[in-house]
């Protein structure tokens, strides 16, 4: 087996203990949370005998260990059990929602660095510029502004106002129907099902959430872009390379850019770790249906199952990411290669 | 071929305009070798910067022409400038392993170089690179062309560095200190090497550098800058042997060579007398078979192979020898901040290898045995003034307090010639040598009888340089400690040391003392070592007190 193949690999099994742990302090955590589901589900008028009865149904009887081992048995085959709010099985239900909000903040990301990158990369080469100033001012505004004050403000000038974007209502106008499902991303299916109506349609309702999203993450890639721009570019490589004679071009970009590059893409990581997290809000305003709206109101009603899932499906989803991360460094920098044993 | 009239620099900084070069005239001819020195912040590398017009933001030729073959470089487009850099004049820099992209296999940057002035096609570029390392000397180039920067060692990477300046033939080669930092059999390769490819090429070359004696060594012309004016121009031989301005005097004198003694290094007018010394025959110290293991990727590494010296009571040991040879390791452990894997470190008796190095911290021997380190800006604490720097120690291990302290601070800071007003500045407020001053201090605060000093004055000019090592000296002679003198360069150890050892891949080579090691070396890594040393031209000693000097040290 090759070297970085055989990295790779163990890069993925350090994985399964951190998955592990998450199984356990989500099971530990939703048990630690005030309230009780039996009486919630038993409703108002019940009485002791029935709450008794729900909480049975609920295996909530159990002692705790044995709870635990039956959610893990559960949990190998694949069964994250059911959500007493919505009545169908977690899995379906996160099976819907997820790609809700991964559709979101993908397209949000995406924004955001087509945007910050660029801007960054100017602000540091002309410092003290107007572009410098702009970069200052977006990255001010971006992180100052709460995602639930610009949601409503772009509702506002553009629903409200100018009337150029449709009712905020989730992800399609209801006289759409939803794309046959591939991938569960709206844009994607609709093109896959050749259907540009409702690919236009998803744009629609997709594009204010998503700048509303963008705006905030801009702020921290537009940032490091610009410091890690002129830490590379104050570098001693770079007096070598135009000494050399090489072009500016070359210099900005092959030399310098992707030296920054990495600072940029650790910030990535952790900026799309904690917009997934904070999307919630902006699900809220927008009506949208995704994983936080959800497991906010699995919160509410103490639905161990529905958290438990949508704890265990972000530990995943930051696993997963982690990794890809990881792995891209792999690719920009040499030097982590052979560290990586 | 190259002409500079009147050039001068400006940078804009927030207190106003900063003049580093204030009209100097340079005349290069083709095929000569001029070598500019000067100390830290004279202007030297400034100067090869404005004429590259590659000055960093903020600096920017204020006066004066520069002209390279009838071209005008300060008002030449900057497509124009790029078409020169590299094809026309190149540059090599110091800290080669930084000088090039950590990120890119060095075949491809000079393949970048050769494509960028099209000296190479897509097709042949990575033949031409593997050419480009095999003209400068480099074994399996085919190889070494995949291979990034980190993983070459210092003297490979700045030959790289020299493949890239020279694979498009240019005609002028700047070399801006080019090895600062590297060995000094490494140092002498390098040299030897760019000398040869500028004779074969019948190049002309700049050589910046601080150090006087590779300058004369290697170049035809000599040009002294001081504060950004060139105080003296002439032939290297003659600027040498027969300085004309004081500063050029001074720096000659400064400079470390076989001939000198410590004081002569000072100038003549303000050499203190000699302090009468005489070490003990007691030993203090005696190292047994010390050795240390580190566990490596690739296995064990034996850094220390089992070493033994003994070191007297006012003893001066030398420990000489090149990066990786173990004398850091060496000393760490001698320190007590590293556990040996096995031998006997004696103090007094005592076997110091027993005790963990966690441990050694609250031991009452501590205060005996300080360090002297070789940053001595990276070795204080940026947010503590020079004061609490020396106060430290005193505090933890002594326990003086209040008036006490403060007097006894005063007191070392007198001992080390550091003015009392700048005990309340912090490092970055203080000069090279005011910080080479604090660390001394700060080391000899608890009276301690035995003193590691790794390349304290490694970082200095070598004006500083030559008070510090007298400073050194005389703390010696005043308070009779011993030292661990750890260094790369001969020329300094001999200055200040009775006694030498000179290390190699963890094991002692040679050791005796100092005049017989320098003068009748008997191991060829020590002639290596000693042959390696830049060779400036003789000359005659101002002040023949060589011997009064040794009888009384």
């Amino acid at each position: 087996m090759s070297a970085p193949l055989r990295a790779v690999l163990w890069r993925i099994l350090q994985t399964v203990p951190v998955v592990f742990g998450v199984v356990v302090i989500s099971f530990v955590l939703t048990r630690a949370l005030p309230g009780d589901p039996a009486v919630y589900f038993a409703g108002a008028m019940a009485d002791e005998q029935s709450i008794e009865e729900v909480r049975v149904a609920l295996g909530l009887d159990q002692p705790l260990w044995r709870q635990f081992f039956l959610y893990a048995g559960d949990l190998l085959q694949g069964d994250l059990g059911n959500s007493i709010s919505t009545g169908q099985p977690v899995l379906t239900d996160l099976a819907m929602r997820l790609p809700a909000s991964l559709e979101l903040t993908l397209t949000a990301l995406l924004i955001a660095c087509a945007i910050a990158i660029p801007l960054g990369v100017l602000a540091a080469v002309r410092q003290g510029s107007w572009v410098d100033h702009l970069c200052r001012v977006l990255v001010t505004a971006g992180v100052s502004l709460p995602t639930f004050f610009t949601g409503i403000l772009l509702i506002y000038v553009f629903y409200y106002l100018l009337g150029i974007a449709p009712s905020p209502l989730g992800r399609l106008d209801f006289i759409y129907f939803e794309p046959p499902r591939v991938t569960g991303f709206y844009l994607i299916d609709s093109l896959i099902d050749g259907d540009p109506e409702t690919f236009f349609a998803a744009l629609r309702q997709l594009i204010l959430p998503a700048t509303t999203l963008a705006l905030f993450t801009l702020a921290p890639i537009a940032r490091m872009t610009r410091a890690s721009m002129l830490t590379a570019l104050s570098s001693d490589y770079i007096r070598t390379a135009r000494a050399a004679g090489l072009s500016g071009a070359m210099v900005l970009f092959g030399y310098a850019f992707r030296n920054a590059l990495l600072p940029v893409v650790t910030t990535l990581g952790m900026v799309f770790s904690f917009v997934l997290g904070a999307n919630v809000l902006v699900e809220k305003v927008f009506a949208w249906p995704g994983i936080g709206s959800y497991a906010v109101e699995a919160l509410v009603v103490s639905d161990y199952a529905a958290i438990q899932g949508f704890v265990l499906a972000m530990a995943l989803l930051f696993v997963f990411l982690n990794l890809v991360i990881d792995l891209s460094y792999t690719l920009i920098d040499p030097r982590i290669r052979f560290a990586a044993k | 071929m190259l002409s500079i009239k009147d050039l001068a620099v400006g940078f804009r900084t927030r207190r106003g305009e900063v003049q580093a070069v204030r009209g100097i005239s340079l005349e290069l001819a083709k095929g000569e070798t001029l070598g500019i020195v000067g100390e830290s912040g004279s202007g030297k590398s400034v100067t090869s910067f404005a004429l590259m017009r590659i000055l960093d933001a903020g600096g920017s030729i204020t006066a004066g022409e520069v002209t390279y073959s009838g071209i005008d470089l300060r008002r030449a487009s900057e497509k124009d400038m790029r078409t020169i850099r590299g094809r026309e004049i190149s540059m090599i820099f110091q800290n080669p392993r930084a000088a090039l992209n950590p990120i890119r296999k060095v075949g491809h940057q000079i393949e970048d170089v050769l494509r960028q002035h099209a000296r190479a096609t897509r097709g042949d570029a990575r033949e031409k690179a593997i050419q480009a390392l095999r003209d400068v000397r480099i074994n399996n180039p085919e190889a070494r062309y995949h291979a990034y920067p980190f993983e070459l060692s210092g003297g490979m990477c700045q030959r790289i560095v020299i493949a890239l300046a020279l694979a498009c033939d240019p005609r002028l080669l700047i070399a801006d200190e080019p090895t600062t930092g590297l060995d000094i059999t490494t140092q002498k390769a390098v040299m030897d090497l760019s000398q040869e490819l500028i004779r074969e090429r019948g190049m002309a070359s700049i050589l910046i550098t601080h150090d006087l004696g590779l300058a004369a060594q290697y170049c035809d012309r000599l040009a002294v800058m001081k504060d950004g004016e060139i105080v003296e121009t002439g032939p290297a031989e003659a600027v040498f042997a027969n300085p004309q301005h004081d500063y050029t005097r001074r720096l000659v004198e400064a400079t470390p060579r076989p001939d000198a003694s410590v004081r002569s290094l000072l100038p003549a007018d303000r050499r203190p007398p000699e302090i009468d010394y005489t070490p003990s025959d007691q030993p203090l110290l005696e190292v047994r078979d010390l050795r240390k293991t580190y566990a490596g990727k690739a296995g064990p590494v034996h850094a220390v192979k089992g070493i033994s010296f003994t070191v007297n009571q006012g003893q001066s040991v030398g420990l000489v020898g090149e990066s990786g040879c173990g004398k850091s390791t060496t000393s760490s452990m001698l320190v007590r901040l590293l556990d040996p894997t096995e031998g006997q470190i004696l103090y007094q008796g005592n076997d110091l290898a027993q005790i963990p190095a966690e441990q050694f911290g609250k031991h009452p021997l501590r205060g005996d045995i300080q360090m002297v380190f070789q940053d001595a800006t990276d070795s204080l604490n940026p947010r503590h003034s020079a004061g609490d720097c020396i106060a430290e120690p005193l505090r933890r291990l002594a326990g003086l307090r209040g008036k006490a302290l403060r007097e006894r601070v005063e007191e070392l800071a007198e001992l080390t010639g550091l003015p009392a007003n700048l005990l309340s500045r912090f490092p970055h407020q203080l000069s090279g040598g005011q910080k080479a001053r604090v660390g001394i201090a700060r080391a000899i605060a608890l009276d301690p009888k035995f003193l590691i000093l790794d390349e304290p004055t490694a970082a200095l000019d070598v004006s500083i340089q030559a008070v510090i090592l007298n400073l050194l000296a005389d703390l010696r002679a005043r308070l009779g400690m011993s030292y661990l003198f750890v260094s790369h360069d001969l020329n300094v150890v001999r200055l200040l040391c009775d006694e030498v050892i000179v290390m190699q891949d963890g094991v002692i080579v040679e050791a005796g003392p100092a005049e017989q090691v320098m003068s009748a070396p008997q191991h060829p890594y020590t002639r290596a070592l000693l042959s390696a040393a830049p060779r400036p031209p003789e000359r005659v000693l101002v002040t023949p007190t060589l011997r009064e000097v040794q009888s009384a040290l």
